[in-house]
């Protein structure tokens, strides 16, 4: 026989277990819909298919693309062995220039045409996203 | 060149005394009966060793001195006094050498406030303490030596990075750094209370002190990064949920639990466990987030460009304390059989409780969100990032019940208790529901989550100002605290809801017209400043019948040769309206934004109510 405490006990832990459980499944399932890959331009022309979610992709500014009207930014994204061309209506960091490396979120409208909501903005003129770096390198 | 070997050999001599600081301390700590003077002494002497090794590097950084690495790095002739001064602390080399500072007047100052404890608590203090210090000493002189020479001397440095040259991020690390740093303080001294089996109603009371002072800079510092993010990127936002600003809520939520439980240590001498778990936890995400920060592991876009090898050392330098720490806790940490563990479901320790899960939900959510990205990347070399989504999806939901415990809680008593006056406390929560439905009926998005939330906001913002206006000064500084996180919450949801945003690109003399705006790009002008040369645009911006000039800059600065934008923001009780411009090479286009932000000086207020309940908590503890 068990007593009413060891029961009591019993259940609690196993109240604490199963709000733990659930806890677990709920952050990841909400991870799995909120993350965002990043692709370089090579990486995106492998796509197989192209889906509806979020990604970023990063790379450098192809010289002498870019080109602004009243809405909109038009420019491209070089990795120097492919591109991909990006156009972007919103705010533009200070650091996003010709030639220098970007990072852009949004989505693929196909493997040549991007359309991005946001850039990312840098604090540091010689910092290079990490991402940007290695998808240089692996060229 | 002289004053870079003042300051270098100041370190190493900074070093060398903790040697007889050991020495003494476990030669006393089983001698005598008090605390031998000597371990004081010796304490103040590196103290100020250190004070001079950072001096040293404030008069090289004034007097521009380049045969300086650091210096060389982070200064420039033309730069303005004040930011030269607070370069100091705005690079790597610098900032740890003020964490340095920091750990060393913490102890010190632990040492003379703390007369009436036990020696050997004291001394164990001192040790843990001394750990953490000599790890930092032989960091700073091996991987980050703010003086290291260089030969032949430039005449000119590379300048500091200008976004960094702001008044509010001049003094925003040291800030920051106070509260952080203030954690090793409760780490060391709950390390030795738990050797000394000394966790007590006596000593809560006392780290009650040292926890306040941690949580009331840790506030701040967050405050003020907040605000310099809001008016310098020219994104608009106070919170990005950004590993590195992810890095810093962290040890908050951690503290802030510790806090509340420390409390129910105080005056239950219950829950001590959990106290020490705490408190290791916050010193943990506290050296972890300069870890975080300074390694480059973290992809974030605050990201300065820094030294993976730095890391390394931290890292290792981490896991030593974790494993101290879980050493000592494990060993020495015997449950207290005489707790009076038991409390009925209807107290105030239970609402303290649910309320520290819920923060360590939290927490646990935003650990996720900042360290998943880095798993993934080690484990699969896939590179990805977690948006805002994910931690309002996880976070705002449960603040709901964070809320209406906050509000119920305080109306409890210890161990048991009735609802006192539930027909009052239940009118008040009726009401405030049926106000937040009111306000937000027109706004159609997510009506039924903004009005349940909003309203249990304004519950607890209802039931805090109830008591303020009641009780007069019988938990001041709780109410004060409360009543600010409930205006941070309402002044958030309200800014969220209510904010409008245009963004498009103008030539000078065109104008962009909507149903709501008309902005008029009137006139570009140059000029001239010491570092920099400024354009200033000046618009015109019509809503309704009002109009308003603003007048955002672009700064092109000398070295390093960067631009930023300056915002300009007009602040009223209200609203603020924000523009900023940005320009993009070769176009004559400039990208404007333009925003208008509802509440937005309200949040930095309600920031500051909830550093100010700290405050009269902790001189209120010092009267008595």
């Amino acid at each position: 026989m068990y007593g009413q405490k060891v029961k009591l006990r019993f259940f609690f832990i196993l109240l604490v277990l199963s709000v733990l459980v659930l806890t677990v499944f709920l952050v990841l399932k909400s991870l799995e819909e909120n993350i965002v890959y990043f692709k370089s331009p090579s990486e995106v022309k492998l796509l197989t298919e192209i889906d509806s979610k979020k990604i970023r992709i990063g790379g450098m500014v192809k010289k002498n693309s870019v080109e602004m009207s009243a809405n909109q930014i038009n420019f491209i994204i070089t990795d120097f062995k492919n591109e991909i061309n990006v156009t972007y209506s919103g705010v533009v960091p200070n650091l996003f220039s010709e030639g220098k490396g970007v990072v852009t979120e949004g989505f693929l409208q196909d493997r040549n045409f991007f359309k991005a909501s946001k850039i990312l903005a840098k604090h540091d003129e010689n910092y290079m996203p990490p991402e940007v770096k290695s998808a240089l390198e692996n060229k | 060149m002289i004053y870079s070997s003042i300051g270098y050999y100041a370190l190493i001599l900074g070093l060398i005394v903790s040697f007889p600081i050991f020495f003494f301390s476990i030669k006393n700590f089983r001698d005598s009966k008090i605390l031998d003077s000597k371990i004081i002494s010796f304490s103040f002497i590196q103290l100020l060793l250190v004070i001079l090794s950072f001096f040293v590097l404030i008069i090289s950084f004034v007097y521009s001195d380049f045969t300086n690495e650091t210096v060389l790095n982070n200064s420039h002739t033309t730069k303005p006094l004040f930011y030269k001064i607070s370069g100091t602390w705005g690079n790597h080399e610098g900032s740890l050498l003020l964490w340095l500072l920091v750990l060393n007047l913490f102890i010190f100052v632990f040492l003379l406030e703390s007369r009436n404890m036990l020696k050997n608590y004291r001394i164990l203090t001192v040790l843990f303490q001394q750990i953490i210090i000599i790890g930092f000493f032989i960091f700073l002189i091996d991987s980050s030596n703010p003086f290291n020479y260089v030969f032949p001397p430039p005449d000119e440095g590379l300048g500091l990075n200008p976004i960094l040259q702001d008044p509010v991020l001049a003094i925003h690390p040291p800030i920051l750094y106070l509260g952080y740093v203030g954690s090793s303080i409760i780490l060391s001294s709950a390390l030795a209370a738990t050797t000394m089996n000394y966790i007590s109603k006596v000593w809560a009371t006392h780290i009650k002190k040292w926890i306040l002072i941690s949580w009331i800079f840790l506030t701040l510092g967050i405050l003020l990064g907040s605000i310099w993010a809001y008016y310098e990127l020219g994104w608009g936002g106070f919170w990005f949920w950004d590993p590195v600003e992810n890095v810093s809520l962290m040890p908050w939520l951690a503290l802030t639990a510790l806090l509340h439980c420390v409390l129910v240590l105080e005056k239950r001498s219950t829950l001590s466990s959990w106290v020490i778990i705490l408190s290791i936890t916050t010193f943990i995400l506290s050296m972890g987030g300069t870890f975080l920060v300074r390694s480059g592991i973290l992809n974030s876009v605050h990201t300065f460009a820094s030294d993976p090898e730095r890391g390394v050392f931290i890292l290792s330098f981490l896991f030593l304390l974790v494993f101290i720490s879980l050493f000592v806790f494990f060993i020495f940490h015997k449950s207290n059989k005489q707790e009076p563990v038991s409390f009925s479901f209807l107290s105030k320790e239970t609402s303290i409780l649910i309320n520290n899960w819920l923060m360590m939900y939290f927490l646990s959510v935003v650990l996720i969100g900042t360290i998943y990205p880095i798993f993934l990347d080690v484990v699969s070399s896939e590179q990805i990032s977690v948006g805002p989504p994910f931690y309002h999806k996880l976070i705002i939901p449960f603040l709901i019940p964070f809320l209406i415990f906050m509000a119920i809680g305080p109306q409890l008593r210890w161990i048991k208790s009735e609802l006192n006056g539930k027909l009052q406390l239940m009118c008040l929560m009726i009401i405030s529901f049926l106000i937040s439905y009111l306000i937000l009926k027109n706004f159609g998005n997510n009506l039924l989550i903004n009005t349940v939330l909003i309203g249990s906001a304004f519950y607890l913002f209802l039931i805090t100002i109830r008591d303020l206006l009641k009780k007069k000064s019988q938990n001041l500084s709780q109410n004060i605290s409360h009543l600010g996180f409930s205006l941070l919450i309402l002044s958030i949801l309200f800014n969220n809801i209510f904010s409008s945003e245009i963004i498009t690109n103008l030539k000078v003399g065109e104008t962009f017209k909507n149903e709501k705006f008309k902005i008029k790009f009137d006139n570009l002008r140059k000029f001239q400043d010491k570092n920099y040369i400024s354009f200033k645009g000046y618009f015109l911006i019509e809503e309704g019948t009002t109009s308003e000039k603003l007048e955002p800059e672009l700064r092109v600065y000398n070295q390093p040769n960067i631009i930023t934008s300056e915002a300009d923001i007009k602040t009223t009780f209200l609203s603020d309206k924000f523009i900023t411009m940005n320009t993009v090479q070769n176009n004559e286009h400039f990208n404007i934004r333009y925003q208008v932000k509802p509440f937005m000086l309200w949040i930095w207020i309600s920031v500051l109510l909830i550093s100010l309940g700290g405050t009269v908590s902790f001189f209120k503890r010092k009267k008595l």
